[in-house]
Order: C-alpha cells, then sequence, then structure tokens
C-alpha cells in the first residue's frame, strides 16, 4: 500500500568529519548513527529519506571505531534535500549533538563526484595514538622495536567470521613511542602513534597491542585509551596520510569558499585539532 | 563539602563491561547542578538495566520537575548488570549517579520507582553497592531516606524492612512537598535526626513509614492488626492524585539516551488513571479517576518534545488511549502538523471497542503501519465477563475485519491465562477466537497471508484490586492450560498456520503473586533470595524459580505461613490484608461486591458515562472525573 508521494530527492550531499571524544568514545556505532539522526532533525537540516514503509534517513558512514575507541576523525556523509551552506550545518549539528561527539569539518561534495564509495575508498590508513598506563618508557621502547623488527606477528582473534589468525605487522607502516608526549603525560604511561593500512581483516591497535605482548612480553597493566587521529590515503613518501576531504575541497566545481577546513589536514600528528579551532578558524 | 565524582576512577574499568555506554550519563537534556548549592538532594532510581530504566516517564518527570527548583538537585541512578556489579566491588566504586556520577550514599533521598514487585532484589544489590545498610533500623542519620513509590508501592509490606518510607499515587506533588520538609528539618539543624524528620513526613498523612506501624498475627499467621505504633501518625495513608495535568506538562525536556533502549519514542500521558473497570487490573483500580490532558496541552508538549529530543516517534500513553474524549481530533491534528516530516504517532494499550478505523489510519498516515493490538483478555465471553472485559467476540470481529480490508495483516492478540474461576475450556475458546479472526480476515481480503499472533501472560492477582481476595491458579494447571491451547492451535490444518503463540510457563507468576501480596515477612525471602545471588528477576534468563522456592522454603519455616497460602489460597472477606491501611480511595466493600459480582459473570459499567457507582474514590480523595471535550483543535505548526 505505498501512499503518499515520493520522497524529495538529493539535491545536496556534504561530507562530514567528526570526533568521539571523552567518555563519548564508549558509543557504539550503532549509538553514534541514533544520535545523528535525531540531532539532523532537532537542528532542522533537510537530509533526504529513502522511500518505502521505514523510511531512513540518507546518511552514509564509513567503517567506525570500535566502542570505547576514541576519534579525531570519523566521517558521514549526509544526502540534502537543499542546498546549504557547510559552515552553517557544522555549527548546527555540533550544536545538536551531547558534547563529545563534535562535528570538525563540512565540505561539499562537488556535483558529479558524488559517489558515496569515493570517500571510503580514499581512508587507506589509519593514524592512531595508544596510551599505556603504567607502562615504561625503555619497555614500550624496546618493544616497538621488537615488533618492527619482526617479519611477521601472528595474532589470533575472534571476528565476525570465528576465530582467525593474521600478521599484524604487515599492515603497520610507522610506528613509533612518542617521548614527549609520553613524558608531557599527567600519569606515568607510554604513548605509541602507528600508522596502520585497513586491510581485511583490519588490524587493529589492540592486535597490535596483543602482537607486542607476543614479542616482547609488554603487558600494560589497564587497559589501553586507544585515539584515532587520522584516516586518509597514505602519502608514499612520507608514511603519513593526507586529507581525505581534501579532493572534495580542491574541487573547481565548488560553489562556495570556505576553504578554512584545510587545518584538518595539516599536522595531524601534532596537534589534534579541536572542533572549536575549525569553528573560530572560520568565522 | 563536595562531593567528587567517581567517574575517574570507573572509567579505566569501563572497557571490561558490557555496553559501557549505560555508565556514563551525559543524556541530552540531562543536567549536572551544583551540589553546594542545593539543599536537599534526591538520587532517582529505576531498579531494572539502563535501557528498561531510563525511558521510565515516572522517574524522568521527578528528574525534572526537582531539578527545576532552585536549591534542590535530582540524580539518575540504574541496576547494573552483574558484571559491572562484580567490577565495582573488586575495586570498591559504590552505586552512583550517571549524572554527577556521585554515590548515591551522599544524597538526603534514594528514591525508588516500582512499576513491578520483581525489581527488589535489585533494590537491594543498589543498597548494599551504595554502602547503605539494608535494613532501614540499621541505619543512621548519615544515611539517605530510603523512599519507594510507583504502583508496587501500594502493597510495600514484602520490602517494608528496607525501605524508610514509601508513597502512593502521583509523585509530582509530594515529591516537591518532601523536599520542603527536608528542607525545612535541615535548616534547623536536623533536630530529632532521621527519626524526627520520618516523623515529620508521616504525620501528614501522605508518607507511609513502615517502622512507625506494627504488625500483629493471629496463630494461624493471618494479620491480627496493623496499627500506628506512636502517637500523632494516622491510621491510614492516602495516595495522591494530581488533578490538573494540563498544569504538569512534563516531560518537557525529553532525556535523550546515546546507548539504545526499549523505548525510543517520545511519549505523552493524554490521560491518567481508567474507570473501564477491569477487574485485574490494579493500575486502573489505583489512578482513579480520568484525569485527561486537554488537546491544547498534548499539542504543546508534543512539539516541545519532539524539538528538545529530535525523537521520530511520539507514543500516546495512557491506560486506554482510545477513550481520550478528544482522540480522534488529537490524533488528525498530530498527523496533519508532522505530515512529510516522517514523523510517526502510536497509540499503546487500544481497547477493541474504543478502536475505529479512521484512528488507526491517522496513525499511520506518518509513514510506518504499525501492528495493530488488542486485548481481549478471556478467552470465552463468560470468562471476560468475570474480569469485566465487556468486549464480545462479534465486536472483536467486527474490529479485525475492517482493519484486514484496511490492509492491515496481522494483529495481535492478548489473554490471561490463570484467571479466577477459570476452566480448561475458557483457555481453548482462544483458539477459536484466533481461528475466527483469521477466517474474517481472508473472507474479507481474500488472501491467504493473514496472520494472528496471541500473546498470553499469567494472571497474578493484585492488592486494591476485587481479585484481591481471590486465589491464583498454581502454575502447574497454567501450564496444562496453555500446552492444551498450543496443540489444539498445532492440530488446526486450515488455521494453525496463520496463528502464532507466545507465551510464558507459570512459575514466575507465582513469584510475582508472593511480591504482589505478601506482607512483611516476605522481606525476609527476598533477602534471603538476595544473598543467594538473585538479581534481575523480571529477565528469564536471570530468575531462577528453584532459589526463590528453596528460600522461601528455609526463611518462612517458622512460621504457620508459606508460598502456597501467600498465592493459592483464597481470602475471606473479613481477613485483615497486608495494605489495608494503604489507602486508594477504593471503598472495601465496594471491592468486595465486585469480586462477588466477578463470580457471578456480573458486569459494572464505566462511570464516564454512566452515573457513579460509589467505588469510593471521589469522595475519598476528593477528586474528580475531569474529560472532555474541549471543542478545540490543534491548529498547524508555523514551521521556522
Ligand atoms: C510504557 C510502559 C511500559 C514500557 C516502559 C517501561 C518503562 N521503562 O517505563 C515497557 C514496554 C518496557 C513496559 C514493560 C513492563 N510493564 Co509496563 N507499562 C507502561 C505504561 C503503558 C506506561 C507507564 C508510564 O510511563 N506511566 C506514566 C508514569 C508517569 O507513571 P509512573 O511511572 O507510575 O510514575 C508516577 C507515579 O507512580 C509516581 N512515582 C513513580 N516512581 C516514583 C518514585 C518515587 C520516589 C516517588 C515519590 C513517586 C514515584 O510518580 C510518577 C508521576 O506521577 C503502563 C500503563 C500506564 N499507563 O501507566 C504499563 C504498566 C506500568 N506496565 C505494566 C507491566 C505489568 C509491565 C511489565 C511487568 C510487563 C511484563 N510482564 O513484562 C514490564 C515490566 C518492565 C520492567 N522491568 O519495569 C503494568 C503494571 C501492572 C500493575 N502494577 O498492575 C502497567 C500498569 C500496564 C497494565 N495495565 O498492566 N511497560
Ligand atoms: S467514585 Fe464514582 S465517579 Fe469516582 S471513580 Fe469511583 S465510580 Fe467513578
Amino acid at each position: 500500500m505505498p501512499e503518499g508521494p515520493a520522497p524529495a530527492p538529493v539535491i545536496h550531499r556534504l561530507r562530514v568529519r567528526y570526533a568521539k571524544r571523552g567518555r563519548l568514545r564508549f558509543t557504539s556505532h550503532r549509538d553514534i548513527s541514533r544520535a545523528v539522526e535525531r540531532a539532523v532533525r532537532r537542528a532542522g537540516i533537510p537530509v533526504a529519506f529513502s522511500a518505502g514503509f521505514s523510511p531512513h534517513p540518507k546518511i552514509s558512514y564509513t567503517g567506525a571505531a570500535a566502542t570505547g575507541v576514541a576519534s579525531e576523525a570519523e566521517y558521514l556523509e549526509l544526502g540534502l534535500t537543499e542546498i546549504r551552506d557547510p559552515a552553517r550545518v557544522q555549527a548546527q549539528l555540533d550544536a545538536a549533538l551531547p558534547d563529545g561527539l563534535d562535528i570538525c569539518d563540512v565540505v561539499v561534495v562537488p556535483p558529479g563526484s558524488g559517489k558515496p564509495s569515493a570517500l571510503a575508498e580514499r581512508l587507506e590508513a589509519s593514524e592512531w595514538r595508544v596510551r599505556l598506563d603504567g607502562v615504561a618508557h625503555d619497555d614500550a621502547a624496546a618493544a616497538v622495536a621488537a615488533f618492527l623488527a619482526a617479519g611477521t606477528v601472528e595474532v589470533e582473534r575472534l571476528t565476525k567470521k570465528g576465530r582467525r589468525r593474521f600478521d599484524a605487522r604487515s599492515a603497520v607502516s610507522s610506528f613509533e613511542l612518542d617521548r614527549r608526549a609520553s613524558e608531557a603525560a599527567d600519569a606515568p604511561c607510554a604513548i605509541l602513534r602507528m600508522v596502520v593500512r585497513h586491510t581485511t581483516p583490519a588490524v587493529r591497535p589492540d592486535d597490535i597491542l596483543t602482537g607486542l605482548r607476543q614479542v616482547a612480553d609488554l603487558a600494560p597493566p589497564s587497559p589501553p585509551l586507544v585515539t584515532r587521529l587520522a584516516q586518509g590515503p597514505l602519502d608514499a613518501a612520507t608514511g603519513g596520510l593526507t586529507d581525505p576531504l581534501g579532493p572534495d575541497r580542491a574541487s573547481p566545481e565548488r560553489e562556495t569558499a570556505h576553504a578554512a577546513g584545510d587545518v584538518a589536514g595539516a599536522e595531524r600528528s601534532d596537534v589534534v585539532p579541536s572542533a572549536d579551532a575549525v569553528i573560530s578558524a572560520r568565522s | 563539602m563536595p562531593i567528587e565524582s567517581i567517574f575517574p576512577r570507573l572509567e579505566p574499568l569501563l572497557p571490561r563491561v558490557q555496553k559501557p555506554i549505560q555508565y556514563v550519563g551525559g543524556e541530552l537534556n540531562s543536567q549536572v547542578k551544583d551540589w553546594d548549592e542545593a539543599q536537599v538532594r534526591w538520587a532517582l532510581m529505576y531498579p531494572d538495566a539502563y535501557e528498561v530504566g531510563l525511558p521510565n516517564q515516572g522517574v524522568q518527570i521527578l528528574y525534572e520537575i526537582l531539578n527545576e527548583r532552585a536549591g534542590t538537585l535530582a540524580e539518575r541512578t540504574y541496576s547494573v548488570w552483574p558484571d559491572m556489579e562484580a567490577v565495582m566491588r573488586e575495586h570498591g566504586i559504590p552505586q552512583f549517579t550517571v549524572d554527577g556520577h556521585r554515590p548515591v550514599a551522599a544524597f538526603d533521598v534514594f528514591g525508588i520507582s516500582f512499576s513491578t514487585e520483581l525489581g527488589y532484589t535489585n533494590m537491594l544489590t543498589a543498597l548494599d553497592l551504595a554502602g547503605v545498610p539494608l535494613e532501614a533500623a540499621d541505619r543512621t542519620d548519615d544515611h539517605p531516606i530510603v523512599l519507594a513509590g510507583g504502583h508496587a508501592a501500594f502493597n510495600p509490606e514484602p520490602i517494608a524492612d528496607f525501605l524508610d518510607a514509601a508513597v502512593l499515587g502521583d509523585g509530582e506533588e509530594i515529591a516537591l512537598a518532601i523536599t520542603e520538609v527536608i528542607r525545612e528539618w535541615k535548616g534547623e539543624g536536623r533536630p530529632g535526626g532521621r527519626d524526627e524528620l520520618l516523623e515529620r513526613l508521616a504525620r501528614s498523612g501522605g508518607v507511609y513509614v513502615p517502622k512507625f506501624f506494627d504488625v500483629s498475627y493471629l496463630p494461624d499467621g493471618r494479620i491480627q492488626r496493623v496499627a500506628p505504633n506512636r502517637p500523632g501518625i494516622p491510621w491510614r495513608v492516602d495516595k495522591h492524585t494530581v488533578m490538573d495535568l494540563d498544569k504538569w506538562p512534563y516531560p518537557k525536556k525529553p532525556l535523550v539516551p546515546l546507548a539504545e533502549t526499549v523505548h525510543e519514542r517520545f511519549s505523552v500521558e493524554i490521560f491518567r488513571g481508567c474507570t473501564r473497570g477491569c477487574r485485574f487490573c490494579q493500575a486502573g483500580m489505583i489512578t482513579r479517576p480520568v484525569r485527561e490532558r486537554s488537546i491544547t496541552t498534548i499539542g504543546n508538549m508534543v512539539e516541545e518534545g519532539l524539538k528538545q529530543s529530535g525523537f521520530q516517534e511520539v507514543g500516546l500513553l495512557s491506560l486506554s488511549s482510545a477513550d481520550h474524549s478528544e482522540i480522534g481530533d488529537v490524533a488528525k491534528g498530530l498527523a496533519d502538523r508532522y505530515e512529510g516530516t516522517n514523523t510517526s504517532l502510536s497509540l499503546p494499550s487500544t481497547r477493541v471497542d474504543a478502536f475505529n478505523i479512521t484512528l488507526a489510519n491517522e496513525f499511520s498516515r506518518g509513514g510506518r503501519r504499525s501492528g495493530l493490538t488488542f486485548a481481549p483478555e478471556g478467552g470465552s465471553e463468560r470468562m471476560r465477563k468475570v474480569i469485566n472485559k465487556m468486549v464480545s467476540e462479534d465486536d472483536l470481529i467486527r474490529t479485525v475485519t475492517t482493519a484486514y480490508e484496511n490492509g492491515w495483516r496481522q494483529v495481535k492478540l492478548y489473554f490471561m491465562c490463570g484467571l479466577p474461576t477459570e476452566e480448561d475450556e475458557d483457555v481453548l475458546a482462544i483458539a477459536d477466537m484466533a481461528r475466527r479472526v483469521i477466517k474474517a480476515g481472508r473472507d474479507a481480503t481474500g488472501r491467504r497471508d493473514i496472520r494472528c499472533t496471541v500473546s498470553i501472560g499469567g494472571f497474578v492477582p493484585k492488592p486494591h484490586t476485587p481479585f484481591q481476595w481471590a486465589a491464583q491458579c498454581d502454575h502447574e494447571t497454567v501450564d496444562r492450560r496453555l500446552k492444551a491451547l498450543k496443540d489444539e492451535l498445532r492440530g488446526d490444518k486450515e488455521y494453525g498456520r496463520a496463528i502464532g503463540l507466545r507465551y510464558h510457563d507459570g512459575q514466575p507468576s507465582v513469584i510475582e503473586g508472593l511480591l504482589s501480596r505478601g506482607d512483611r515477612r516476605v522481606g525476609r525471602v527476598v533477602r534471603a533470595v538476595w544473598e543467594d545471588g538473585g538479581r534481575f528477576d523480571g529477565w528469564t534468563e536471570h530468575f531462577s524459580y528453584q532459589r526463590w522456592l528453596a528460600c522461601a522454603d528455609e526463611a518462612l519455616a517458622d512460621e504457620p505461613v508459606d508460598l502456597d497460602w501467600f498465592t493459592v489460597r483464597e481470602r475471606e472477606e473479613v481477613e485483615v490484608l497486608p495494605w489495608d491501611h494503604l489507602d486508594a480511595g477504593l471503598d472495601r466493600e465496594w471491592l468486595w461486591q465486585d469480586w462477588q459480582d466477578a463470580v457471578d459473570e456480573t458486569e459494572v459499567e464505566d462511570c464516564r458515562w454512566t452515573p457513579c457507582y460509589d467505588c469510593g474514590v471521589c469522595p475519598t480523595m476528593g477528586t474528580e472525573i475531569q474529560i472532555g471535550p474541549t471543542g478545540r483543535k490543534l491548529l498547524p505548526l508555523n514551521v521556522v
């Protein structure tokens, strides 16, 4: 019994980088999508809906950080029925979301390049920061060195397809102890940084920690604090990541010039961009 | 002195538990007020898991009302799952609120909302984790007042030893009144300590303080007398009734959780109370009389609530929502207002006779066409007369026919098993009814994909209802009847496959019966079960009948009473019931007469549309029926 007019089509796409911070890192992917759907409604952002008996909003997400893992670089895409200024959407959506789910960057997807998969393809790797409380710097450094020296580091994990063994080493393109940050921390800890390619099965920071335990007996006394700092295309030259929204921003077809969003791409591994900084840079 | 948040200690432990987000707080519209600026501080608890407790309206309303007052603070706490309980015990983390992560023991009042008795063991877990002595008698001036509310508080006797106080009925006004009594007492420097505070609360007759009443027993185990044990304490404790729901349009700012919960919608109570007079329904009896919220207030609440929450669904809540005097205009008005916004409306608790298809169509205009649910409750005409569910099988068939004609393919039917005077054939009649429903659907539509789901719950006699004297049906009989029904449907080649059957076995109902009609002696059983590891009794996977049975045997060994005595025994008119001193306003003689009428299969009308039949509530409580129509309509919203 399909009734009523067909839903309004998508005429405008926005790509959004958001962060999940602090205690809100305990949200699951489903929790976040519910929160975003509600925030979009509260903020009055004209998101398109699918047709059918249970219409759902056209919001697509790229692979989300696991429950308990914080992130500065999660991505989603909104399909709108009307054109909206990305800077305003950023401010409105951020205000409608609970503190800790923060909108960091919004760009217009240039018409013609709007395949939702295009963004997912750009997310080749993630940069992670892992804080290990109560672990001595030298122990951590030695473990990292042993891990990097190993040809392969086989780990085992329960995946959706059952127990699987896979190599955690080959996906890691850079890995180091961040001594400066470790020393500056409020409590004794070792802070690791790593860039890990997105592979199947995915190699997650906890797989790498499992690897550290195997190669160097590194056994942190409390659960690690993991933060995704960035996602994006791997820069072969530097081994670092570039801004996945860069191509959208650079597109000649962009109508409006909200170019300040480039902050997000710069110097990821030193400054964690905060939503506030991005917003104020624009106004 | 500021109370520190336990969150820094909790946070590193969260990765070790399931669904950690439920312990984190930070829901939209939640708040953390300054501790030192408040003189009176409430910790409110729904004693079930966060996913069930968070949407609870009662707690949300009180939370908002208390926090609106300057100098008053309210935070929330829920039952922690056993994995979290173990972690908390290992690390010495106390029961905490999810707002400020403050220890529950630091608050002035620990208010617990019981909509079901199955939360009693969870209350003990929370008290114990909070470091508050389980028995009220062991508490000192430093401990919070442990206060129960909600429907189960109409007979709090099984947990009387664990409670300092209980409140019957609507909580809005009395929660504020209690707050002022506490503020005054604290302002005066807490004269007379805890005891005097409780006495000040009890003297008004609006707060029940169990320890101010002594219960004496006859040699055969029945209660001899329940009497106040100090001067100035009234013999009876009254329930509270909010008389103008338009003045209390809460929740205004519904809590929106990050975690997934059982209800993901904004609910508005469109009226309170119900005078249909279903004899099994405690809620209907204890919430009389009917008080409607006006169409205008409903419209405003929906508008504001959706704006504040971003929810996609609105539930119009009450005990029988289609009975609102202007339900048609409410439904049409809301459907018009939210047309094209992907907002859906739902109407839980529809009565067969009040249902009409225009209404159902309004409700499905928002896009979603949810299933239709009807509750005939009794399978046979005779049974429905006993329980005063005045709906005929022909009514039902007419209604479902219209529904099937209008595009619905599936209806759900609710029944009870184990009702007073029930015989096997009353339960088997459910099969006949379901077959007629399918046949009607097939005839009306010419289709074969018509379905109906029959859902059956075990009947539990409740205090303050005409069935409070009835013998509860033993679980063997309930199980036997349900099995016979199942076999009957299974064997039916023509209709059996189109009919789904859902039911639970009868044992949990027996324990619910014990807790519903128990007296203070049952407290020992509750405690023994909890000490033996009993938790989350409302959850099949946690509930253990064997444990309850064993603990009841042991805890009641020295008494002339046992589990059967509390459950499957019929009471006589003269017996003192454990809750007789707690006044829901219902005239005891009227209730007894209604019980006799039930056995005689005599029905009673709804006093909204027929003259008052003197159930006693209105004169006793100084209340009156408040219904429309107001004649007003909902105007379109201005889109900003
Ligand atoms: C929505 C609802 C549900 C939802 C949501 C529950 C939830 N999280 O809140 C769901 C579907 C999960 C549900 C489940 C169940 N429900 Co239900 N539910 C309802 C319904 C329709 C509305 C409840 C409501 O929000 N009322 C409005 C609020 C404002 O009222 P309130 O909670 O009583 O609070 C007021 C006062 O009681 C008081 N108060 C409450 N707590 C406190 C605490 C303190 C300290 C103070 C001072 C005052 C106070 O102040 C509040 C404001 O006035 C009612 C019917 C109804 N209309 O009441 C049935 C109802 C409450 N449910 C009922 C039952 C039986 C159940 C289940 C046991 C069913 C089952 N067999 O599984 C489960 C139990 C779930 C659980 N573990 O708690 C029965 C209760 C039976 C009874 N007492 O006779 C009712 C009355 C329906 C009925 N007619 O049978 N339910
Ligand atoms: S006292 Fe009369 S009018 Fe009031 S609820 Fe009872 S029967 Fe209805």
